[in-house]
C-alpha cells in the first residue's frame, strides 16, 4: 500500500525557527514529509503546529531554516503562490472558503475565477458542469445549487476539501478536518484520503481525535513549546503520543464513576424536539455529569438550547428542582439557574477582541452584570476578583483579567467559557461541544472543574464518544432527535 | 465577527510587534489627534492672535456643539452594532416642528420643548420598529426614515419656511412668534460667556460617555454590537436595549434641533442639511481618539471639536468657504488610515 520508506523525501525542512515578538513558536524544526504517507501532526494549542502549517501554506515566511519540495526551494509569498506549487491546505476555520451569496458551485470554482488566464466570460451551466466534475472526483454529494451561507459546517467542510483536491497538490494539509463532520462523513473523508495516499500525495493530517489518527496515519510526530519532541512509525502509541504532547503521562482517561449521585434537580418528560420526534426522557441529579453524544445534527445542539431558553419547547414538559419550567428566554432560564454555554465559542460567547468587553474578565462577567453592579455603574473589583479568582483556579494562561481573549490559546479561551457559567452557583449548567479546539492539558483541567462541581447538575454535548468517556458519569446517545442510553454495545453503564 | 485560529495568529503577530517596538509610536498614535489638535492651536494662533480668545473658543464650541449632540447619538447607535442615519432630518424636522407649534399653534416653550423631544422619541420607536420587527437593515431603515421626514417637514407649510406671517396652504396666515425664552436656549450665555448649547453638549457628552463606559448598560450595549448572538445567550435583552439605543439617538437629533431653531430664530427648510454627514464624520474620526478603535463617546465629542477648530482657523486665515468639505474630507480620511491602517501589520 504504502511506497518503500527509501525513497527520497517529498518535503524536508530544515532548521525552520519562527518567533512572534518574544515568543519563539517554532524553535528549529527538521522534518521529512514521503509522498504517499498520512503523517500525524500532534501538539497541544500553543505548541507550534499552526505555526509549522501556516509557513508552508505561505501565509507567513519562516525567520530561519528551509524547505525544500522535491528537491526545490520552496519559499512561497502567498498561499496562492504555495497552492500553484503544490502545497494546498484546508484550514479548520471553513466559513471563509466561500461567501453568503455564492452557490457552492461558483465557490469550488473560485480559484478558476482569481486566475488570470481563465476566461471573462462564465455560463452558469459550465460552472455548474465542472463543479460537478470536482465533487465528483472528491467522492463528496455537494449541493451544488445552494448557496454557501446556508449549508452547514460539515458541507463547509467538504467544500473546502474538495476545492482543495481541485488543484493538482502533491502535498495536502488537513487541519482538523473531522472536527464538524458525522461518523459517516468522516468515513468517507477517510476513504478519499486513503485513496489520496495510494496515488502518491503526501497528506500532513492535524488533529486531536487519535481515532482518526489510529485509522489513518502511518506516522506521528509531536510537537511541543516549537520543537519536534516524539516521532513515531505505526504501530503508533497514543498514550505516549498524548503523554509527550502535554509533557506529562496522562492519567487514566475514563471518568470514575460517582457512588451516589445527589437530589433530582432537572426533569424532561415528553419533550419532542420537533412534531415527528420521539419523546425524550431524561433526569438530571445534582453534582452528576450526564453526557450526550451522537453525529451532528442528531439533535443535541437543539435539546441543550431547548433547555436552556435559546430555543421554544414545543411539545413535552421540563421541571426545575420539582416545578415547571418553560424558559421563554435564555435570560429566563438563567434567571432560574438554567445556563448554557452554546456551541463554537467565538459565535456563541465572545465579542470581538478590540472591543469593550472583549477581555477575561468582561467575558466572564457578561450574564452577570446586573447582580454584580445593583446600581448599574460598573464601580469597584468585583469583576476584576472574579476573573482573578477564575485564572488561579483554572489555570488559565492569560497575563492577568485584562488580557484580550485573542492572546489566549483555544483551550484557555474554553475555560473562560467555563469560568463565566461557574462565576455565580447554577442549578443546571448545559456545555454544547465544549471541548472543540481544545488541547488534552486543557480539557483535562476543565474535566476536573466541571466533576468537582458538587452543586450542579452538568449536562454536556459532545460529538466525540472519547470525550463523552473522558467527562461523563453516564452517557446517552442522540441520534434523529430521539435520546437512547449510550453504551451496552461500548461497555459503559448509562 | 468570527475570530478564526487564522486571525488570532495574525492578531498574536500583530500584539508580539507591539510589544517589541514599545513605547513612543503607540504612544503617538493614542494621541495623535491631541497632538495635532495643539499644533493647529497653537499655528492659528501664531497667525492670527484672536484665534485664541476665550470668545472665539467659544464660538467655535457653539458651532460643533449641534453636531457634536447627533455624534453622540450615532455613537450609542454603533454601539449596539447599528447605524443611525436619520439623525439629520430628525433634526431638521424638529426645527420645523418647533417653529409650528410656536408659529402657529401659538405653543411656548415649555410646551414646545417636550413636544419636539417627544416627536424624536417617536422616530425613534419608529426606527426601531422597522429594524427589530419589520427585520429592515438598520442603514436602510434609518435612511428611509431620513428620505421619510426630509419630505415630510415640506408638507404642512407647502415648501415655505416658518416665521410669523407665514402664509399656510389654508390661506390663512399664521400669528404666532417664537417665545424670547425658546430662543434663549440657542443664544443665552451662562457663567460668564459660556453659550448655553456648550453646556448641553457638555452635558449631553459626560452623561452618555458615562452610560456607556462606566454602566452595565454600556457594557451590554457593546455585547450586542460585538456579537448579538452571545449577549441574548447571556440573557441579555437584547431588543429592548437597541431600542432603547434607537430612541436616545433621535431623541438627541431632535435636541439639536431644538437648539438650531432657537439660534436661527426661524423655521429654515434647509437648515439640516449637512448635519447628517458632519455628524458621521465626528463618530467616525472618533474611532481614532486615543486608539480606541470602537465608537466612544468622548471621541466622537473630540471628533467634531478638531473638524470645528481646523474649519474656523481656516476661516480667519481667509481660506474660501468651499474648501470646507475638502478639509474635512481629508481630515476623515486621515483619522480612519491612522486608526484602521497604520501600525498593523500584514499577514
Amino acid at each position: 500500500m504504502t511506497p518503500a520508506v527509501s525513497s527520497p523525501p517529498l518535503l524536508t525542512i530544515r532548521g525552520v525557527r519562527k518567533a512572534f515578538g518574544a515568543t519563539q513558536a517554532l524553535g528549529g524544526i527538521d522534518l521529512d514529509i514521503e509522498a504517499g504517507r498520512i503523517l500525524a501532526l500532534m501538539g497541544a494549542n500553543g505548541a507550534g503546529k499552526s505555526t509549522l502549517v501556516n509557513i508552508l501554506a505561505g501565509l507567513f515566511p519562516a525567520d530561519a531554516g528551509s524547505v525544500r519540495l522535491n528537491g526545490a526551494v520552496f519559499a512561497p509569498a502567498s498561499p496562492r503562490a504555495a497552492a500553484v506549487a503544490g502545497i494546498v491546505t484546508v484550514h479548520q476555520a471553513t466559513q471563509k472558503v466561500g461567501a453568503a451569496g455564492m452557490t457552492v458551485a461558483d465557490t469550488l470554482l473560485l480559484d478558476q475565477f482569481a486566475d488570470r488566464h481563465a476566461p471573462l466570460f462564465v455560463s452558469r451551466r459550465s460552472v455548474r458542469r465542472q463543479a460537478a466534475r470536482i465533487a465528483a472526483s472528491a467522492g463528496f454529494d455537494l449541493p451544488l445549487d445552494r448557496d454557501f451561507g446556508e449549508i452547514g459546517p460539515a458541507d463547509r467542510q467538504m467544500v473546502a476539501i474538495a476545492r482543495a483536491l481541485s488543484a493538482q497538490a502533491s502535498v495536502l494539509i488537513l487541519d482538523e478536518p473531522t472536527a464538524s463532520l458525522s461518523q459517516r462523513e468522516a468515513e468517507r473523508l477517510f476513504s478519499i484520503l486513503e485513496g489520496l495516499r495510494a496515488r502518491g500525495l503526501a497528506i500532513l493530517y492535524i488533529s486531536h481525535r487519535t481515532a482518526d489518527l489510529s485509522r489513518l496515519a502511518d506516522r506521528a510526530v509531536v510537537l511541543r513549546g516549537g520543537q519536534i519532541v516524539a516521532d513515531m512509525a505505526r504501530p503508533i502509541d497514543f498514550d505516549r503520543a498524548l503523554a509527550a504532547m502535554i509533557g506529562r503521562p496522562i492519567a487514566s482517561a475514563h471518568a470514575q464513576a460517582r457512588a451516589a449521585a445527589g437530589d433530582p434537580v432537572f426533569d424532561l418528560d415528553g419533550v419532542r424536539l420537533h412534531d415527528d420526534a420521539p419523546p425524550i426522557r431524561l433526569a438530571l441529579a445534582r453534582g452528576e455529569v450526564v453526557a450526550v453524544t451522537g453525529p451532528l445534527g442528531a439533535g443535541k445542539s437543539r435539546l441543550l438550547a431547548t433547555m436552556g431558553g435559546a430555543e421554544r419547547l414545543r411539545h413535552g414538559r421540563m421541571r426545575l428542582s420539582g416545578e415547571n419550567f418553560a424558559p421563554r428566554s435564555p435570560a429566563d432560564a438563567i434567571a432560574a439557574g438554567v445556563v448554557l454555554a452554546g456551541p463554537d465559542r467565538h459565535q456563541s460567547s465572545f465579542v470581538p477582541s478590540d472591543w469593550p468587553g472583549g477581555t477575561v474578565a468582561g467575558t466572564i462577567a457578561l450574564p452577570h452584570l446586573k447582580r454584580w453592579f445593583p446600581s448599574g455603574f460598573l464601580v469597584g473589583d468585583r469583576e476584576r476578583r472574579a476573573a482573578e479568582d477564575a485564572i488561579a483556579r483554572l489555570g488559565i494562561r492569560a497575563s492577568g483579567p485584562g488580557a484580550r481573549l485573542d492572546t489566549l490559546s483555544g483551550g484557555n479561551q474554553q475555560k473562560v467559557v467555563l469560568a463565566r457559567w461557574q462565576a455565580e452557583p447554577a442549578k443546571v449548567l448545559l456545555l454544547d461541544e465544549p471541548f472543540q479546539g481544545v488541547d488534552v492539558g486543557a480539557r483535562a483541567d476543565i474535566i476536573a472543574a466541571l466533576r468537582a462541581d458538587r452543586g450542579t447538575a452538568t449536562l454536556v454535548a459532545t460529538s466525540d464518544p472519547e470525550e463523552a468517556l473522558e467527562v461523563a458519569d453516564r452517557i446517552f446517545a442522540m441520534d434523529h432527535h430521539g435520546l437512547a442510553p449510550w453504551g451496552a454495545a461500548e461497555g459503559v453503564a448509562a | 465577527m468570527t475570530e478564526t485560529p487564522l486571525t488570532i495568529t495574525s492578531r498574536q503577530q500583530a500584539a508580539g510587534a507591539g510589544r517589541a517596538a514599545p513605547g513612543l509610536f503607540h504612544a503617538v498614535r493614542r494621541g495623535a489627534i491631541f497632538l495635532l489638535l495643539a499644533i493647529l492651536g497653537v499655528g492659528f494662533t501664531l497667525a492670527e492672535p484672536a484665534f485664541i480668545n476665550f470668545a472665539n473658543l467659544m464660538s467655535v464650541l457653539q458651532a460643533v456643539s449641534v453636531v457634536a449632540i447627533l455624534g453622540a447619538g450615532i455613537t450609542v447607535t454603533l454601539a449596539v452594532g447599528g447605524f443611525d442615519l436619520s439623525v439629520g432630518a430628525v433634526a431638521a424636522s424638529s426645527v420645523m416642528a418647533a417653529s409650528y407649534a410656536m408659529v402657529v399653534w401659538h405653543l411656548d416653550a415649555l410646551e414646545t420643548v417636550p413636544l419636539v423631544l417627544a416627536f424624536g422619541a417617536l422616530v425613534g420607536l419608529a426606527n426601531a420598529f422597522l429594524i427589530l420587527w419589520m427585520r429592515v437593515p438598520d442603514l436602510l431603515a434609518t435612511l428611509a426614515m431620513n428620505f421619510l421626514l426630509t419630505g415630510l417637514q415640506l408638507i404642512p407649510t407647502a415648501g415655505r419656511s416658518i416665521a410669523t406671517g407665514l402664509i399656510l396652504p389654508s390661506g390663512d396666515s399664521a400669528t404666532g412668534k417664537f417665545d424670547p425664552d425658546f430662543l434663549s436656549i440657542g443664544r443665552a450665555q451662562i457663567l460668564g460667556g459660556v453659550p448655553l448649547p456648550v453646556l448641553l453638549m457638555v452635558v449631553v457628552a459626560v452623561v452618555l460617555h458615562v452610560l456607556t463606559e462606566h454602566t452595565r448598560y454600556g457594557r451590554l450595549f457593546f455585547a450586542i454590537g460585538g456579537n448579538e448572538v452571545a449577549a441574548r445567550l447571556a440573557g441579555a435583552p437584547t431588543q429592548r436595549l437597541r431600542l432603547s439605543a434607537y430612541v436616545i439617538s433621535a431623541t438627541l437629533a431632535s435636541l439639536g434641533g431644538l437648539i438650531v431653531a432657537a439660534r436661527v430664530g426661524r423655521g429654515d427648510v434647509s437648515s439640516g442639511a449637512s448635519l447628517l454627514l458632519d455628524s458621521v464624520a465626528a463618530a467616525l474620526i472618533g474611532f481614532a481618539v486615543l486608539d480606541r478603535r470602537h465608537p466612544n463617546v468622548l471621541g466622537t465629542v473630540v471628533g467634531a471639536i478638531f473638524v470645528g477648530v481646523l474649519l474656523n482657523g481656516l476661516t480667519m486665515l481667509n481660506a474660501p468657504y468651499y474648501t470646507q468639505d475638502f478639509v474635512k474630507g481629508a481630515v476623515l480620511v486621515g483619522a480612519l488610515s491612522l486608526t484602521y491602517g497604520l501600525g498593523r501589520r500584514r499577514l
